[in-house]
């Protein structure tokens, strides 16, 4: 009892992280069609670059903080200067990013070398809890909190606000959003930016749990595109439920057939491909 | 026989019904035009027709031969072709190749994979003929992108023709051309073999009824009329429709206002 | 004819250079040999059906271990363990090119990753049968079944070099067959070649499988080439290198990615040679060629010839 409970709670937190990943992504992929394969190395810069401030500063605010702002000044270089000089196509965008992940990952890998780190927890979160019988880390919890109010937050946006209907116009029509007023260019380059600084952010939160090293970048990449295969491009529901579903496959797979751990994750993405290939929340 | 006939016809786009409960037929060899606003469904009509949508309910018959279940390809060979309404050519192919692909696809060869196109002249034989048959042989080696407009739906015309259909959807042949090309593309269209069945969608009047056999009238997804070109141009409830909105900015709107 | 005199230069030198060669740069042209047919084979799809995929390296990488692992475990036996490298990749492709194909542009890019890395995963996490991260080292030059033994180098390249030959003529029949020529066309506009009678999606898939085969191929050679085989050789980052062979030397061009394959693994032997910032560079390319060279090197010549030209002839107008 104890066992599935403490597993289903570990499934949980890393799935609200691999919901991070993917909103953006999905969110990058519905305003502008983009598969940005470099959004493992936000992931990772994300929390290399707050790694460096907390040793210096010691404050795990400011590294955060600092962590999302170098990455979101990434993401807007990447759109700005890159991306709008390539067709609008996927082949192109995908190896203008491609060549974006070898490099990060690589002078990542000059800068930070190659031993796996991880980041500190904050203070208040450092002590396990004491749920019932189960004793579970207090971070995980966080995790978890964290996901749920980013999902919340990002929901309220796109329904109830102004941004949101203007976003959900761009997604559906850039020509309608663009005549009814709408700067879909700057919108473009937020939504950029807004997408790289969430997968910041999970890798700033994931960085205490799953630590950071080379390769760290693909590993989060590949289980963000199950996600977003799962769950459907462009679809934030998508991106939540597909986000839980593999969090918890991997998390079960692990613990129970540690060989094949990716098999409790591919053969129901295999599966979701034959019945839906768009994914259970994708359109088209 | 009918060439084509379709009963029920019923598509669903969303909750939206693009097309409720059409039922026609096309004889051997009729020139059928047909009518309507924007958004009337002609479009959707003929992709159901083609297999590029399935309809939510209804049957297709082509040459008295039931093929609503069928693939796209299938229909193809059975002796369907098209054109549509947005010009999809190959745009960085050049008219030869477009024309040889098109020949290709009504050819026994088109899934030899162990030797080279040019180990079939006959291929090569037919789209050059068809290709001076219809004007344009001096095209052929210029990339369908760096053709007029006109000279582009002439390509599309072509490329339906290429496998000798027995009935050719046309969707807005004339769309976006001068009256120069116009006139052309209206005097190929005449050209075409008289057994050859023919369905036209056409906003311009003068083309419409000067090709027309018989004429069917969609509005709002429904069958509104259907009949000889004089049967229709005297129906009061097509006249209503078309006169009792005037300036909404279509088109065929006007222009059926001026003749009616 | 031009093309023809060009080709038959090319054979001469490629027969004839072993006796120019160290056994260092041998080993390095038979490698380009290798990888300029896995970079031929994903160009049938890419460059001309249309059909991106970032999950190439699953079929060498399959081809890859089935021979390491059999000549390691089973038999030396060169013709069964070739021909099961070629089946095991030939059913890979048939089996992943039924699930990517149902769709396409970037959800094709995520799903032919996505599956590439399940056999990723198990070379990866199943040690005890595929050694894990190690790899499977020590797998020797074919010799048994064959005539004459392999294991030396120069026999080695000329048995890459006949293999890479006959495979490059069989893709050149292909591509200017009735079938290649509908690639083409379904790669311009699917729809219209559907309502122009042909059945799309087994074009593709046939082209799917056919370029699986020919990957695997490349990775039956390369493991007796390299006497080792790791994931690495199933990674996206392979994957990958294929794409931008493919775009660097042009795609849809038979011997462009030849080209391609030629360019980046001599950067690659150079480069590594002085840092050990390769990917670095070797990301820079892709950046580099996506905003300056999109239609690849050939192109990219091209367009400067055509500039030097106009531009001489703007020259000698002026005075007139």
């Amino acid at each position: 009892m104890t066992f599935w409970t403490f597993q289903i709670l570990n499934g949980v937190s890393f799935g609200m992280l691999l919901f991070l990943l993917a909103a953006g992504l999905s969110l990058i992929y519905g305003l502008m069609r983009i598969l940005n394969l470099a959004h493992g190395s936000y992931y990772i810069l994300g929390a290399y670059v707050a790694l460096s401030v907390v040793r210096v500063t010691g404050s795990l605010a400011l590294a955060a903080v600092a962590g999302i702002a170098a990455v979101m000044a990434l993401g807007v270089v990447m759109e700005r200067v890159f991306l709008r000089r390539v067709p609008r196509d996927e082949l192109p965008q995908a190896l203008l990013t491609f060549g974006f992940l070898l490099i990060v990952g690589d002078v990542a890998l000059w800068v930070w070398g190659g031993t796996p780190q991880t980041l500190p927890r904050p203070e208040a979160f450092s002590k396990s809890v004491r749920l019932g019988e189960l004793v579970f880390p207090s971070y995980r919890l966080f995790v978890i909190a964290v996901g749920a109010v980013v999902g919340v937050a990002l929901w309220l946006l796109q329904e109830h606000t102004r941004l949101g209907a203007m976003l959900r116009a761009a997604i559906d029509d850039p020509e309608i959003a663009r005549t009814t007023g709408i700067n879909v260019s700057r919108l473009a380059t937020g939504v950029f930016a807004f997408g790289a600084g969430l997968a910041a952010l999970g890798g700033i939160i994931g960085g205490p749990l799953l630590g950071v090293y080379p390769g760290a970048d693909f590993e989060i990449l590949l289980l963000a595109f199950v996600v977003v295969i799962i769950g459907g491009l462009g679809s934030l529901k998508g991106a939540f439920f597909g986000g839980l579903l593999v969090g918890l496959l991997d998390n079960f797979g692990k613990a129970l057939f540690p060989e094949f751990a990716l098999f409790t994750i591919f053969a129901p993405m295999a599966l979701i491909l034959a019945v839906r290939p768009t994914g259970l929340f994708g359109a088209r | 026989m009918s060439a084509l006939g379709v009963q029920g016809l019923t598509h669903d786009f969303g909750g939206l019904r693009a097309l409720a409960d059409v039922s026609f037929d096309a004889g051997v060899g009729e020139r059928l035009v047909i009518l309507g606003p924007n958004g009337a469904g002609k479009t959707t009509l003929f992709n159901l027709v083609t297999g590029l949508l399935t309809p939510t309910a209804g049957r297709i018959r082509l040459l008295d031969r039931d093929v609503t279940g069928l693939k796209t390809h299938r229909r193809a060979r059975l002796g369907l072709a098209r054109t549509f309404q947005i010009t999809t050519l190959f745009p960085r192919l050049t008219v030869l190749e477009s024309v040889l692909l098109a020949v290709q696809g009504a050819d026994p060869a088109r899934f030899t994979l162990h030797r080279p196109a040019t180990a079939f002249p006959r291929m090569f034989e037919r789209a050059e003929q068809l290709l001076s048959e219809w004007g344009l042989a001096d095209r052929r080696d210029a990339p369908t992108q760096r053709l007029s407009y006109g000279e582009q739906r002439q390509v599309e015309l072509i490329l339906a023709l290429a496998g000798t259909p027995r009935v050719l959807l046309l969707d807005e042949p004339t769309a976006g051309l001068s009256p120069a090309e116009t006139v052309s593309v209206a005097a190929m269209i005449r050209r075409f073999p008289r057994d050859l069945t023919v369905l036209l969608i056409e906003h311009d009047m003068d083309v419409a009824l000067g090709l027309a056999d018989r004429v069917i009238v969609l509005h709002q997804g429904r069958v509104l009329a259907q009949g000889t070109r004089d049967e229709i141009q005297n129906d009061a409830r097509v006249a209503e429709i078309y006169l009792g909105e005037p300036g909404d900015g279509d088109g065929d709107v006007r222009r059926w206002g001026a003749r009616a | 004819m031009r093309a023809a005199v060009a080709l038959a230069l090319a054979a001469i030198v490629l027969v004839l250079i072993p006796l120019a060669l160290t056994s260092y740069q041998l080993g390095l042209l038979t490698k380009m040999l290798i990888f300029a047919l896995f970079a031929m084979s994903l160009n049938l799809i890419l460059g001309y059906a249309g059909l991106p995929s970032l999950g190439h390296a699953a079929y060498f990488g399959m081809g890859a271990y089935t021979v390491g692992l059999l000549a390691l475990r089973v038999t030396g036996n060169f013709w069964t363990n070739f021909g099961a490298g070629i089946v095991a990749a030939a059913v890979v492709a048939a089996l992943f090119g039924l699930l990517a194909l149902r769709t396409h542009g970037s959800y094709l890019l995520m799903i032919t990753l996505a599956l590439a890395q399940v056999l990723w995963g198990i070379a990866f996490g199943w040690r005890s049968f595929t050694g894990g991260d190690d790899g499977l080292p020590g797998i020797p030059r074919p010799s048994a079944g064959l005539p004459l033994s392999l294991a030396d180098g120069v026999r080695f390249y000329y048995f890459v070099l006949v293999v890479t030959a006959v495979a490059t003529a069989a893709l050149w029949v292909v591509v200017q067959s009735p079938f290649g020529r509908a690639l083409v066309g379904i790669r311009e506009s699917e729809r219209r070649m559907e309502v122009l009678g042909y059945d799309t999606w087994r074009y593709k898939y046939v082209a799917f499988v056919i370029a699986g085969v020919l990957a695997g191929v490349a990775g039956n050679l390369f493991v007796y080439f390299n006497g080792f085989v790791s994931p690495a050789y199933l990674s996206i980052v392979f994957s990958a290198t294929a794409l931008i062979m493919v775009i660097l030397g042009g795609a849809g061009t038979v011997l462009g990615p030849a080209l391609g394959s030629a360019v980046i693994i001599f950067l690659e032997n150079v480069i590594s040679a002085y840092t050990e910032r390769w990917l670095l560079v070797l990301g820079s390319i892709y950046v580099a060629v996506t905003l300056f060279a999109p239609d690849g090197l050939l192109g990219l010549a091209r367009r400067l010839v055509a500039r030097a030209t106009t531009q001489r002839s703007q020259v000698e107008e002026r005075p007139a």
